[in-house]
């Protein structure tokens, strides 16, 4: 397994400590995994304006699932196709980096706390419209202000639902 | 047929993209929804560049491919409702759509679980609330 972009970013860790260390002057450390993330995110924005372009449909992840779930849809098939496309191409990236198969499971979570997430996942995006991908980065980017709103709502009851989390596993 | 070749393509960015920036590792998830504890900005650089490349092509390309506009429609409870419950689920597992999906590929158990029941939550939504989504 090659570890591109892992070695690639490590060998100059001392370079981009000394470069950047007290970050921004905000006593923050550059990690390594916002080089990645930020590149990352380019290909996620790519590939969303990419989707719109061909299809002329907001490719929200949640709604372009959601959709082949209902039987009179007829317009399955680009989803479908998306989705092939969006499954190859996580599992080719973490086929050639390391940074990209990094999967570590939260602290404390079982299946039973995945089954019940996924859930209400599923009933709040549909209710809300949107997720990460179909607020967060379609609709914030075009400038859509329900997206701006939903997308600073779902942030906060994931900070407060980890919070609580965090502070409930201590307690217990 | 070109037309089909090209949202493969859009996915494949897209799922590389998540990949890459390690979102689709859970604990990256929650350490950035960790923001009073050990808070992990990662997922704010994902955003960053995510609506930059977005943000920027569609100002510039909105008139020339004739893309869909904004609805502009008001906030609704409907909507502020949802987007609450998205984010508590968010929260619990780390996982939102996207990168579960993306991690039914590498065949990870609770990408296998999480799925399914969103598909159940999502059937729910429709069928409770009987509202075209």
């Amino acid at each position: 397994m090659l570890n591109w972009p892992v070695v690639f970013i490590s060998d100059d860790d001392s370079q981009l400590a000394a470069g950047a260390g007290a970050w921004l002057n905000t006593g923050m450390n550059w990690e390594p995994s916002y080089l990645t993330g930020f590149l990352g995110g380019c290909l996620i924005g790519a590939g969303s304006l990419l989707a719109l372009i061909v299809t002329k449909k907001i490719p929200g992840i949640s709604g372009v699932f959601a959709r082949l779930l209902r039987p009179e849809s007829n317009d399955i098939g680009w989803r479908i196709v998306f989705l092939i496309g969006l499954i190859g191409g996580a599992a080719l990236m973490m086929g050639i980096s390391d940074t990209a198969a990094s999967y570590r499971l939260p602290a404390g979570r079982s299946l039973f706390v995945f089954a019940l997430a996924g859930l209400v996942v599923g009933f709040g995006t549909r209710l809300g419209g949107g997720c990460t991908s179909g607020h967060g980065v379609c609709g914030m980017g075009m400038g859509a202000r329900d997206s701006i709103i939903a997308t600073l709502v779902f942030m906060g009851a994931g900070f407060g639902t980890v919070f609580f989390w965090n502070l409930v596993s201590s307690a217990s | 047929m070109k037309t089909k070749f090209l949202i493969l393509l859009a996915g494949a960015l897209f799922g590389s993209g998540l990949a890459l920036s390690g979102m689709t590792d859970p604990t990256r998830v929650t350490g950035f929804l960790d923001l009073f504890g050990s808070w992990d900005p990662t997922l704010a650089f994902v955003m960053g560049g995510a609506l930059l490349v977005f943000g920027g092509g569609y100002f510039l390309l909105r008139k020339s491919c004739d893309l869909p506009r904004d609805s502009g429609e008001p906030v609704s409870r409907r909507l502020l409702m949802g987007a609450l419950l998205f984010g508590i689920g968010w929260g619990l597992g780390g996982f939102c759509p996207g990168p579960a999906i993306a991690n039914l590929g590498a065949l990870r158990i609770e990408a296998l679980v999480f799925v399914p029941a969103m598909a159940i939550g999502m059937i729910l939504v429709q069928r409770l609330c009987k509202i075209d989504a």
